[in-house]
């Protein structure tokens, strides 16, 4: 932030621009973790515009970046919304469906959360903790039950139950991992079997480096991704690789974590993400 | 995804063979291209910049030395390795034990990062070197991190010291200093302290670590971070540095493709040692840490030793061991072996990443990317629609088995008869080996990549891997060697 306004401030002042100016720019876009691609490609933009203009064309190639599909969660067009929750480990997967499904709850629709991840030790537990807490139920199996027959049983009875939506929590999953993306695959196919998956959100965490773009690519193979969540927005990493994620695979952001509780999520804000990746 | 840097400097420096000079503009040319793939790999701006003066600066020094008709790429390549291997492994150190008993250990790092897993596979390896460790469940944050930790503990005969329930009731300082009076009273040698995960940014949670730490007075504070983490790794390890401080570094995730750049940063920047590498999701899945590995896996040089060891991982050893002992009874091969070396190799994931990091596959890129990693799961598809008798013996099917089988695997009858004959073919090597020779040694299906047959030709791992002394010329089997 700091850094990005001294240099519009700069260039601002100056017909020319240095060259260790335009360094700076690339340098504060690279450390929001944009990768080497999009950040040159923000530079290069700078520099053809005229320096008044050199802002608003930094903001519009990013916002150019940005996917033009629609944000909002969609909904089935009746019966239950299936949404899955998917991504590697540790990036925020259970909170989120947590968080999600009480965002959902309180805008009076009826939620069922299901604990498909069956791997991690206490990961049901975990997800049970939350339901508690948010007074939600929460579907689960047997310890190190199969993940697709949970996810079965709780599309049954969400159906049964005539929940509008069905937030389903899945293990952390590396994407290099066939076997176990090829597990991901059938406990989307087994839902299929009752009802349409409407959506399935990757979770990516905001302190994810490019690697963030290679999981992207994956899942969205293996399951077909709708959206993406960006965690742990509250942190000091401004989750630039979110953009590049949407640029390359448009795939949009449809919400945000922003720190433990149920209630640190949000939609996702496009113009305010721009304004703090810079 | 990436070039790897190999190519890259290849395509940069190679034309200068012919011309045997390397000049300064050279070496400029070859620096953009370093600067590049350390940022694909996430090592921190800073570095990057201060690195590449490094690296300049020798390499100027290096190169009135540089002989005409040498392989200049491959000097700036070791001129560059050797700096990065220096910077990761510089501060290399063993943990430290206390003089006084029990060794306190507290981990400390990101929310996600892997450190309840870690604490787990710490007290194991731990234990397993004779010593008497307990686990202390001090995270009361993150709903069910104790229940975690408990099964954890259990799972590795680790008793765990977890007085509070967590889920946002307790005091995570009080609860590590009674463990550690725990510890005392019971004669453990030593404490293995879980805390909550805490974002570097935020004052309060880094005040309780600092609490915890002055409470206890670990022998060793350890950071914990994924090997995924970006340009935020600096500013992250900075805040832990400056706020609870730590002595050394554990890298979790290392299992992922990440190129892990984060590493250089952070020993770069804060000179602790890295200490472990975290790399599954089973209590086994550790290792002491590797600078060399690591500096080929941040340059995207490919990384055969990791590659050796997914493959030991995924071809069970006691499958193996059957395998070999059937191979030198003078048993036959059969289409079930065959499944199940096929199940092992999906298992190490995909194959044209494997494949990419086995050294020199710049130049196999075409291939690499053009493996169809459908062909091992129509292979299986395939084997699986046969029945145990047509497995253990593909000479009774007939026409209208194969049709069976084709309608089955959901493929047509020409793949079940191509696949069929590429079989009885390899079964015939196989017999002719056992009497004789050993073609190159990979695990089975790898000698054959690139090739159209793909699932390749089934040879008993076991064998490659357990053999100790021949220096192959196959780097992958020399790596799996020197592993063994
Ligand atoms: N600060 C912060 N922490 C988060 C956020 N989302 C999740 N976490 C924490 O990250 C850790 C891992 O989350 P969890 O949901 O268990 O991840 P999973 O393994 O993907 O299911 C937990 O300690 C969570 O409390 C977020 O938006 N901000
Ligand atoms: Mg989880």
């Amino acid at each position: 932030m700091g850094l990005f306004g001294k240099f519009i401030a700069k260039i601002k002042g100056t017909a020319h621009a240095s060259v260790a100016d335009w360094d700076e720019l690339e340098a504060s876009l690279l450390e929001a973790d944009l990768g080497p691609h999009l950040s040159a490609e923000v530079v290069r933009a700078a520099r053809s515009a005229k320096a008044e203009n050199a802002e608003e064309a930094i903001l519009n190639t990013l916002r150019l970046a940005l996917s033009k599909k629609s944000r909002a969660l969609i909904r089935a067009s009746e019966g239950t919304t299936a949404v899955l929750v998917v991504g590697v480990n540790g990036t925020g997967k259970t909170t989120s469906a947590a968080k999600l499904a009480a965002s959902l709850s309180t805008q009076d629709s009826r939620v069922l959360l299901a604990a498909a991840d069956t791997f991690r030790a206490a990961a049901v537990d975990q997800l049970q903790t939350w339901g508690e807490r948010l007074d939600i139920d929460v579907i689960h199996g047997a310890p190190n039950a199969d993940p697709a027959s949970v996810a079965f049983d709780a599309a049954q009875q969400g159906l049964a139950r005539n929940m509008d939506y069905l937030v389903i929590d899945t293990a952390g999953r590396l994407h290099n991992k066939n076997d176990l993306m090829a597990e991901l695959g059938k406990v989307r196919r087994v839902i299929e079997k009752v009802m349409p998956v409407q959506e399935v959100l990757l979770v990516v965490d905001a302190t994810t480096g490019q690697n963030a773009l290679a999981q992207a690519k994956v899942f969205a193979e293996s399951v077909e991704v709708t959206g993406l969540i960006l965690t742990k927005l509250d942190g000091s990493a401004r989750g630039g690789i979110a953009l590049a994620i949407e640029q390359s695979l448009d795939i949009p952001i449809k919400f945000i974590g922003t720190g433990e509780s149920a209630t640190d999520f949000a939609p996702f804000e496009p113009e305010i993400y721009i304004q703090g990746l810079l | 995804m990436f070039d790897s840097l190999t190519t890259k400097l290849g395509g940069v420096l190679g034309s200068l063979r012919s011309r045997g000079k390397i000049s300064p503009s050279d070496i400029e040319g070859a620096l953009v291209e370093i600067h590049e793939a350390l940022l694909d790999a996430d090592v921190a701006l800073s570095v990057v910049n201060e690195f590449i003066e490094t690296v300049r600066v020798q390499a100027l020094e290096a190169l009135p030395n540089l002989q005409s008709g040498t392989n200049q790429a491959q000097a700036i390549f070791e001129i560059i390795n050797s700096a990065l291997t220096e910077i990761l492994g510089g501060n290399a150190r063993r943990v430290r034990f206390a003089k006084q008993p029990p060794t306190i250990i507290m981990l400390a790092g990101l929310q996600g990062a892997g450190k309840t897993t870690l604490a787990g596979k710490l007290a194991k390896y731990f234990a397993d070197q004779g010593n008497t460790p307990i686990l202390v469940a001090s995270d009361l944050q993150r709903p069910n991190a104790v229940t975690q930790l408990q099964v954890v503990g259990e799972s590795v005969g680790v008793p765990v010291f977890a007085p509070e329930p967590g889920n946002g009731v307790g005091d995570a300082v009080k609860v590590a200093k009674e463990g550690v009076a725990f510890a005392k009273a019971k004669q453990h040698n030593m404490v293995i302290v879980d805390t909550a995960g805490r974002l570097g940014v935020d004052a309060t949670l880094m005040k309780e670590a600092i609490a915890i730490r002055d409470a206890i007075n670990p022998t060793e504070i350890l950071f914990v971070v994924d090997a995924m983490i970006g340009q935020d790794a600096v500013r992250t390890a900075q805040a832990f540095l400056d706020g609870v401080g730590f002595d050394g570094v554990v890298l979790t995730k290392m299992d992922g493709d990440a190129r892990g750049g984060a590493a250089l940063s952070i020993a770069h920047m804060t000179k602790r040692p890295i200490m472990f590498a975290s790399t599954g999701e089973k209590i086994s899945d550790f290792d002491i840490f590797y600078p060399e590995r690591m500096a080929s896996r941040i340059l995207g040089m490919g990384d055969v030793a990791t590659l050796a060891e997914q493959a030991k991982k995924a071809f069970d050893p006691a499958s193996s061991a059957k395998l070999e002992s059937k191979f030198a009874s003078g048993e036959d091969f059969t289409l079930e072996d065959f499944l199940e070396q096929l199940q092992a190799m999906s298992k190490m994931g995909s194959m044209s990443k494997m494949l990419s990091m086995l050294p020199g596959a710049g130049q196999m890129k075409k291939q690499i990317e053009n493996f169809d990693e459908g062909e091992i799961t129509r292979t299986q598809a395939i084997v699986q629609s046969m029945t145990p008798t047509e497995r253990r013996d593909p000479k009774i099917l007939n026409g209208s088995r194969r049709i069976r089988i084709a309608n089955g695997a959901g493929r047509t009858v020409k793949e079940v008869n191509s696949l069929v004959e590429r079989f009885t073919q390899a079964q015939k090597m196989m017999r002719q080996m056992r009497n004789g020779g050993t073609p190159a040694g990979m695990p089975a299906g790898m000698a054959k990549m690139g090739s159209s047959m793909g699932a390749g030709m089934p040879r008993p791992a076991g064998k490659v891997i357990q053999k100790k002394k021949s220096k192959s010329g196959n780097p992958a089997k020399r790596a799996q060697e020197e592993q063994a």
